[in-house]
């Protein structure tokens, strides 16, 4: 298993679904060697991680992520290796991986997104074991609806096309892979993503004690959580937020995650006088305490994304007990019913839809009551079996 | 003597267009969507069951009574549906009205909207059978008998005030808990009643035409009239009627003209009274010409619907329960402003299909089948239905202020 980042040692929820997935994996019989591209202290048992290479996983974070691939060759970052772009920490990654592969035993190549499908390919060619990319997000999504970064565009389309099967994270990201890259249906499987159940209750004092005080007070708290960047239709939000405050001022957004848009979106929601309204916050650990009671204080969850692959932020959402409102343009739309789906340009509607959440707990409460028993039933278990089904489909296709 | 009492229900309800909060105090108009093939544009659905189902299943009906002076039927149409044929579709007014003038069809009374107001407020629901009959006295000329409640829920209350109120039958489902070892091919009487008699569907043969008809898993695939009245005459021999009570729209709607239903609606008459201790009675004959073998007791409600026979259809989750109590507190203020429009408005919001569109029982199990909505999700329902309220509300405040 090829992947950039491992909990809590991570950027985001690709980091997340790796280890989930893998740990699900296991369960079924499946033995996994993890490689990362960098060197940390883990606390997993059902794997082997290795390390591709000794660097420490901030050093990988500065030259960027996955989600970077725009400053690819950009940002140079001091590194105990030596001064490494993104571009740079992406060949080391392939051309350790080369060493490592010739003196590992495995039967599977299975690379999750860019980063790794270059790795993904040379250990292929030297070992001619059957290579499996999975596609958790892609150029076209990132750049929302755009051609995104040419080169990363290259690597991901080499990928696509050498490997023996493709497993996408939703039917949304096997349509783009089909429309925008012209990869053969036949060759993909969706595999949905799902969210480890959470049984134990955090009953600790919530960190947004502001939040909390306006809770008692009436206010209720609409909460957004992902990079600010395109992707993520957060103008839309702003534009939708400001209708809904003219009919209910006692609701705050709260939107959280880094991103170049930052300073955009604190600029969009003081045009539209509804800054009192907003409280931006940046990049949260996905397995902190702050990044728990950013779910835990929602009173409505949304993701408005313009191309969501998957959007696992609104499985975890119902998970600590919100609601949630999706963007039609997302992969888990796909799974849940019980939910509000949107046009991520419908802000009226989208406004409208926020607005009877907040107004109606009757409405607020159902959905969420039904939403749960969907995530409680989105279990890892079927995607992890259907996963290594296709292993054997894919071992059986080397071998004719 | 062995009769068959068939019992058609007619109704359409007004749907709600997707109206959105910033509507609300702008646009006074909850039931306009125009757009094109929306199964929330009313006209629309109008158009297309008058020309897949009551048009076509008129005409055989016609053609049945022509040719057989025994067949008899009974049949309920709301006011709502009334409203609506007559604004869009007058020439299917008339084709019921020449099955009503044949004097060998029974309008059955129930309320004008398809409301739910007898559990919420005997007042208003008096005032909606009462304009029901008006209607169906103007358009029909006759003054019905018998009664049906919406989606024939049925509770020994409503049997008391039926009673009280006159008619001289009353229906509801043959639910087997309430029959126990009894038949429902027999008639009875309501508990705590005078002179009333009740009839209880046979949901089982009801529901071979209704539901199974054209299921091509079903081991009895396809259902010949021969068949079929053979199972009529073979149900609990002894048994005085065979009531088939079904949504009107069970020919050509629910059972497309392609599953050969209308065949089977035009034969089976035919065959049945080919045997001379077979007809057809109405609900009022059936009544007149039976004895009452038995009190039935219902004190808990029962309805025609889903396998549990309930309500819960229509009240089963909070937002159902939100919207509908939100509905019946406005009713003494909007009563007190008599203003027609708004008083029209606020009853045309009481028909039940509302809050069936807000249910949430069939929903994640993505059993579409089970359940028709012309909105995307329970969710959307209770959405602009609540944001019409709004505007209902607002429109209420407004009128106050004078």
């Amino acid at each position: 298993m090829l992947g950039w980042e491992l909990p809590p040692h991570h950027a985001g929820g690709m980091g997340i679904v790796c280890y989930q997935m893998c740990k699900q994996l296991s369960k079924t019989g499946v033995d996994i060697e993890f490689i990362l591209p960098y060197t940390a202290q883990f606390d997993i048992d059902f794997m082997k991680v290795t390390p591709a290479h000794h660097q420490t996983a901030d050093e990988v974070k500065f030259s960027g992520g996955v989600y970077d691939s725009k400053f690819f060759s950009q940002t140079k970052v001091r590194t105990s290796i030596g001064h490494l772009d993104l571009r740079q920490q992406h060949d080391l990654f392939a051309h350790n991986v080369a060493k490592l592969v010739e003196t590992t035993e495995f039967d599977i190549i299975h690379a999750h997104d860019w980063l790794t499908f270059k790795a993904g390919m040379i250990a292929k060619q030297k070992t001619g074991k059957p290579l499996i990319a999975h596609v958790h997000a892609t150029q076209f999504d990132q750049s929302a609806g755009g051609s995104g970064n040419p080169e990363v565009r290259d690597i991901e389309y080499s990928a696509l096309m050498m490997a023996d099967q493709v497993f996408s994270v939703s039917q949304h990201t096997k349509n783009v892979l089909v429309n925008e890259y012209g990869i053969p249906t036949d060759k993909i499987q969706v595999v949905h993503n799902s969210m480890d159940i959470r049984e134990d209750i955090d009953e600790s004092k919530n960190l947004y004690c502001y939040l909390e005080l306006m809770k008692q007070s009436g206010y209720k708290i609409v909460v957004s959580a992902g990079r600010k960047t395109i992707q993520k239709g957060l103008t839309h939000l702003i534009e939708a937020a400001s209708k809904v405050i003219q009919k209910n001022p006692k609701v705050i957004f709260l939107m959280v995650g880094g991103g170049e848009q930052e300073d955009e979106l604190t600029n969009l929601a003081a045009k539209y006088g509804i800054s009192k309204n907003f409280i931006f916050e940046g990049w949260l650990n996905g397995t902190g305490k702050p990044w728990r009671d950013t779910f835990r204080i929602a009173d409505v969850f949304i993701m408005p994304s313009v191309s969501e692959p998957f959007g696992i932020a609104a499985l975890e959402a119902i998970g600590y007990g919100a609601p949630v409102v999706v963007s039609k343009q997302s992969g888990v739309a796909e799974v849940l019913k019980n939910c509000y789906k949107v046009d991520f340009w419908d802000v009226d509607k989208m406004a409208d839809m926020i607005l009877s959440l907040v107004n109606y707990d009757s409405l607020a409460r159902t959905m969420w009551e039904l939403s749960y028993g969907e995530y409680k039933s989105q279990s890892w278990e079927n995607s992890a079996g259907k996963m290594k089904h296709h292993y054997h489909t894919a071992l059986e296709g080397v071998a004719n | 003597m062995k009769s068959i009492v068939l019992y058609l229900h007619a109704h359409q309800p007004l749907r709600v267009k997707p109206y959105s909060v910033f509507n609300a105090g702008i646009d006074h108009k909850y039931f306009n969507d125009e757009s094109d093939y929306k199964d929330t544009n009313n006209r629309f659905i109008i158009d297309k069951v008058s020309e897949k189902s009551y048009i076509p299943t008129n005409n055989i009906l016609i053609e049945l009574l022509e040719n057989h002076p025994e067949f008899r039927l009974s049949l309920s149409i709301t006011g709502t549906l009334i409203e609506q044929l007559q604004a869009w579709r007058p020439d299917v007014v008339e084709s019921f009205q020449r099955l009503v003038g044949t004097g060998r069809v029974e309008i059955v009374a129930e309320t004008y909207y398809h409301s739910l107001a007898f559990f919420y407020s005997r007042a208003e629901f008096v005032k909606q059978v009462a304009k029901h009959a008006e209607i169906i006295k103007e358009v029909f000329g006759v003054t019905p008998t018998a009664f049906r409640n919406t989606e024939l829920s049925y509770n020994n209350d409503l049997a008391f005030w039926a009673d009280e109120a006159g008619y001289s039958a009353i229906i509801t489902e043959g639910w087997d808990p309430i029959l126990g070892w009894r038949s429902p091919n027999f008639v009875y009487k309501p508990s705590y009643t005078e002179d009333i008699k009740l009839l209880m569907k046979n949901y089982k043969l009801s529901d071979d035409l209704a539901f199974r008809f054209s299921d091509k898993n079903w081991e009895q695939w396809p259902l010949t009239a021969e068949k079929y009245c053979h199972w009529l005459s073979e149900s609990d021999s002894g048994g005085d009627v065979v009531n088939l009570f079904m949504d009107y729209e069970t020919f050509g709607e629910h059972q497309w003209a392609e599953t050969g239903i209308f065949d089977f609606l035009r034969a089976f008459p035919n065959e049945w009274l080919k045997n001379d201790n077979h007809d057809f009675k109405t609900i009022t004959e059936a009544v007149t010409d039976y004895q009452p073998k038995d009190y039935v007791d219902v004190p808990q409600t029962i309805t025609w619907a889903d396998t549990e026979r309930d309500l819960t259809a229509w009240l089963g989750n909070s937002m159902q329960h939100d919207s509908i109590t939100s509905l019946y507190d406005l009713e003494r203020r909007i009563i007190d402003t008599e203003d027609k429009e708004l008083i029209d408005d606020w009853r045309l919001l009481q028909t039940s299909d509302h809050f069936y569109y807000m249910c949430t029982k069939w929903f994640s199990d993505g059993d579409v089948h089970a359940y028709f909505s012309p909105y995307e999700s329970p969710y959307d329902a209770f959405r602009y239905y609540m944001n019409a309220w709004r505007d209902i509300e607002l429109r209420l405040l407004d009128k106050e202020k004078v």
